[in-house]
């Protein structure tokens, strides 16, 4: 069973033998998602015996939801930033402390903390009511020791402490003190929605393994969710670009297209996959590191509001209500497709009274108009996926053999998902100038990516021989290697610990497809001589489905 | 400290599949730290940093600037096209307004590699500011360009590829050649006999710190530029006075280059030599980067600062004063010299021997320039190598004149193939390149 908790609606399907056995589709109730939960499962799951089920993928927009909207704990940070950004550019809140020490990009103390210091602060902290604690430390990655020493002696101050670096595995310390922030700001929320969550499948006699969808396109097991909610944000666009991955087949550069009512959310496939983020996605202004499908979002929907300034028509950003053929306030490109005879929902006299006073400052007649908005949005939304093509070629790349590579995009398919797939696609087609396809299930593809993603996981692994260490990036761990440690040994090590992660997160064994994103190795010379080598390797479960889907 | 924020490009190549050998400076590992610490404090996600990658520059390109023997490819590979290549994606992001200012923080290096080239010179190879300067020149119009060295060593073949040019001002600031290679850069190298004053060399004494460079800067480079109005600043900006840097013997700091880097505002910046890899590249290139993008850098040292340990002694501070001061009227009597020094003569010559340390080649070569008040002169270069190869290049400048076009033109005609191996035309002017 894959479910989909949306900003509009709920959706869930099941899936026997790999084909849609049911869908179902609710509204959701924005202030209770449980009770949507309830809702659709009831329509879902009445005559099926939830025994059978294998099990259960939620996406839900809770995470994204609470910090969008704000409903987040008050959380007390404290950072070890050392020497470079002023603390300026670093402070996420009010409750932000600076404290001295530092780690060097090699992993080294450079210089120690003060626990004295640390446990004023926790106390500071226990006196403001401060329950949340983020702790980050430059390049705490490389070596978490002072990110650890902290923990210990504040442990007693606060209820709850998020670690910078097992968050992710990459460098960037604004964005870890970003994600660790949010990790700890919507933990108290995000738990207690596990909890109801289970309770609730307790109560429908689901006892098969239940998993919440990252903003990767993979799973975690709903257990081991509880500390890192962050990875949950922007499932919502992740689900739906599984779900159309798991109902195509080509291996082929591809656009994927959501367009719904207020955005249109564009991915690109190379060969075949999606791609991720280069370092983390976006939410809300924050840049973090939480590992996510590279999905870009524009202003512009079936129902975004359509004006006309100055003679020429505006379409979007904004969302002021349903198109006016369905009772909305405003004229929106789906009145447009309805005029036009492109679809046949709605009231179309209601539409043409929407566009009329448009047409007029247009001096045209109301089908003129129409066509002109429904161009004008087509070419948005294709001209978004050129720049968000030629934005992935100019990539940045640090080798002179990836450089002379140069591999272009050259998209043989458009997928289009969404309200107004249908009546789009094809004029969108024309205009990227390659077939287009509307997968069968277009309108639950976002429950049915989530039924079928499998769990992901990254490591990242740093050896260092000089030193004799090697570091666990995601994990904390800081081992003794040899000498003559190679680089066969790191990507050994980094494929057994990403095995063990991604078991550890509900992964079945089965389904872990791992694969080597990164392999460098560096003669480290000192003097005249090379005393050591550096050695970087990181290692992917990359997004995925357990199985696709039959047609 | 609040400022205001500009655009900056930033054009960063490792270039972590090259290296001149395995051990060598010029080697895979050298900007791994800063690429750690660039990504580390997360620079890439301001609003006024914006990442490029490096085009490739074009064998024309070369030969707009050199004169490659025998031939471009044989003295290039593909990383010098690439950081060639970043450095003209800085001036075109630049020239087209897309950023402010813009960084390439690229590899290898270019600042020794002179007008004619047989090999590598001091881990260069081809002068990637040179060849960017000249494009943007052929693709945006004559400009008049500043080229600020900074790297430790004297910038010894951008000033031979712009020796003869009025419209390129090259200063350089380094360590006193008497103490570090190419041994060259003293006072009296002034320019060329059309160009003098467009060639000013400031030789610091060993462990000069911040204070010295930053008075230099101040009482010297600063207002030179005032009065030489350049469209364009260029940082060469080697990294190898750093205080850690082990090839050099200089005491400047990270936080020094950042506030140099705020004052001279180069347009471009071009990264040449630095080899401290771990202690000071990623410190200054972080305070690099936020110093041309407007940003406040004054947090930015290296964990291991100490500023009593590098402070220069006060004879080396009087010795700066005073040599700023020898410098800057020597640039004022810049018009008075010409007369002194060339008179009435028709053509200048002079005989340099070039050695390609990095390739083991040593070069006889005799510059002709045609003295001209019309243009920057003809140049005609006659050289020899002990790999054989003799050549003869007729170089016609930019924005030449009738009759040293006319003259140029006649000689690369009438030069012959029985005493040289290969005669090569060089036509700045026109963008023709000819090889016989
Ligand atoms: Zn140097
Ligand atoms: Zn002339």
């Amino acid at each position: 069973m894959g479910i989909d908790v949306g900003g509009t609606h709920t959706d869930a399907v099941l899936i026997e033998d790999l084909r849609i056995k049911k869908k179902a589709k609710v509204i959701t109730n924005e202030r209770d998602l449980l009770d949507s939960l309830w809702r659709v499962t009831d329509d879902l799951l009445r005559e099926e015996n939830p025994e059978r089920l294998e099990r259960v993928v939620l996406s839900t927009t809770i995470s994204t939801n609470a910090i969008v909207q704000g409903k987040t704990d008050r959380v007390g940070m404290i950072l070890v930033s050392g020497p470079g950004l002023s603390p300026s550019l670093l402070r996420i809140n009010e409750d932000c402390h600076f404290i001295p020490g530092y780690v060097n990009h090699r992993g080294m103390e450079i210089a120690g903390i003060d626990r004295d210091n640390v446990s004023r602060i926790g106390e500071r902290f226990q006196r403001d009511g401060i329950d949340h604690c983020g702790i980050v430390g430059k390049f705490s990655i490389r070596n978490p020791q002072q990110e650890i020493e902290i923990r210990e002696t504040i442990a007693t101050h606060v209820r709850h402490v998020s670690l910078g670096h097992r968050m992710a595995g990459r460098l960037n310390f604004p964005r870890r003190i970003a994600t660790t922030f949010l990790n700890e700001a919507i933990r108290e929320i995000y738990t207690n929605f596990v909890k109801q969550v289970l309770d609730l499948m307790h109560l429908r006699n689901v006892s098969v393994p239940i998993y919440i969808l990252k903003a990767d396109g993979g799973t975690i097991d709903i257990a081991q969710s509880g500390e890192f909610p962050v990875q949950t944000i922007l499932s919502g666009p992740a689900a739906s670009i599984m779900g159309i991955l798991s109902m195509v087949e080509s291996r082929d550069d591809a656009i994927a297209l959501d367009i719904g009512g207020t955005t249109t959310d564009i991915a690109v496939f190379a060969g075949g996959v999606p791609l991720l983020e280069a370092v983390g996605v976006t939410i809300f202004g924050h840049k973090t590191l939480v590992r996510g499908l590279r999905i870009r979002s524009i202003g512009v929907g079936g129902d975004s509001r359509v004006r006309c300034e100055d003679g020429r028509i505006v379409i979007g950003p904004e969302r002021e209500g349903p198109a006016a053929a369905f009772g909305g306030p405003f004229p929106t490109p789906t009145d447009a497709m309805i005029v036009l005879g492109l679809t046949s929902i709605g009231e179309r006299e209601r539409a043409k009274g929407a566009l009329l006073p448009l047409s007029r400052h247009m001096q045209c007649s109301v089908l003129e108009a129409a066509k002109t908005i429904f161009e004008q949005t087509c070419e948005k939304i294709a001209s978004a996926c050129l720049d968000e093509m030629e934005a992935i070629v100019n990539r940045p790349v640090y080798t002179i053999h990836e450089i002379l590579e140069d591999r272009r995009l050259e998209p043989k398919i458009l997928y289009v998902v969404g309200g107004s797939a249908r009546p789009m696609a094809f004029r969108l087609g024309e205009m990227l100038g390659c077939p287009v396809y509307i997968p069968e299930h277009a309108e639950v593809a976002n429950a049915i990516g989530a039924a079928l993603a499998r769990t992901t996981a990254e490591m990242t692994i740093l050896a260092d021989t000089e030193q004799g260490t090697l570091t666990i990036g995601e994990e904390g761990d800081r081992i003794v290697i040899p000498p003559q440690f190679t680089r066969e040994d790191a990507i050994g090590i980094a494929k057994e610990k990403l095995r063990e992660r991604a078991i550890k997160m509900g992964a079945k064994e089965e389904d872990l497809e791992i694969e080597v994103t990164e392999d460098q190795e560096f003669n480290m010379v000192r003097g005249f001589y090379t005393t050591g080598k550096n050695i970087r390797v990181r290692a992917q479960v990359k997004p995925g489905l357990i199985a696709s889907l039959r047609t | 400290m609040l400022k205001k924020e500009r655009k900056t490009g930033l054009i960063f190549f490792p270039a972590f599949d090259w290296a001149i050998s395995p051990t060598h400076p010029e080697r895979e590992e050298r900007l791994l730290y800063t690429q750690d610490q660039v990504f580390e404090e997360g620079l890439l996600d301001f609003d006024s940093i914006i990442e490029f990658k490096p085009g490739l520059a074009t064998v024309g390109d070369v030969n707009r600037v050199h004169i490659c023997v025998p031939d471009t490819r044989s003295v290039i590979t593909e990383s010098h096209l690439v950081s060639a290549g970043g450095a003209i994606t800085a001036a075109e992001k630049v020239m087209k307004r897309e950023v402010d200012n813009a960084f390439a923080l690229v590899r290898p290096p270019g600042h020794h590699a002179m007008l004619v080239v047989r090999g590598a010179r001091g881990f260069c190879n081809v002068n990637i500011e040179a060849i960017m300067v000249e494009y943007i020149r052929k693709h945006y119009g004559p400009r008049r360009v500043a080229i600020v060295d900074t790297d430790c060593h004297h910038g010894d073949g951008t000033q031979d590829i712009y020796w003869n040019d009025p419209n390129t001002l090259c200063i350089s600031i380094h360590q006193d050649g008497r103490t570090l290679y190419p041994g060259t850069g003293f006072h009296r190298e002034f320019g060329g006999p059309n160009a003098l004053g467009a060639t000013i060399n400031i030789p610091l004494p060993p462990r000069t710190s911040d204070e010295g460079f930053l008075y230099i800067l101040d009482h010297v480079i600063l207002p030179i530029l005032d009065e030489f109005k350049p469209d364009l600043v260029i940082n060469s900006a080697g990294q190898d006075n750093h205080y850690s840097d082990p090839i050099t013997d200089m005491c400047f700091t990270a936080q020094g280059y950042a506030l140099l880097n705020d004052r001279l505002s180069p347009h471009i910046a071009v990264l040449e030599g630095g080899y401290s890899i771990e202690k000071a590249l990623p410190y200054v290139n972080v305070g690099i980067i936020l110093a041309m993008a407007g940003l406040d850098y004054s947090n930015v040292r290296e964990p291991d600062y100490d500023p009593l340990t590098i402070r220069q002694s006060d004879e080396i501070s009087r010795y700066v004063e005073k040599e700023a001061a020898e410098i800057y009227t020597l640039w004022e009597k810049r018009g008075l010299m010409r007369e002194k020094l060339i008179g009435n003569v028709e053509y200048v010559r002079r005989k340099k021997p070039v050695y390609y340390d990095t390739d083991g080649i040593s070069e006889q070569q005799e510059e002709t320039v045609r003295v001209c008040t019309d243009c920057g002169g003809l140049v005609t270069i006659a050289s020899a190598a002990d790999t054989g190869n003799r050549i003869f290049a007729v170089i016609i400048p930019g924005q030449s004149c009738p009759a040293c076009r006319a003259k140029g033109e006649e000689i690369y005609t009438e030069t012959g193939k029985d005493k040289y191996n290969y005669v090569y035309l060089q036509d700045r002017e026109r963008d023709i390149f000819l090889v016989k």
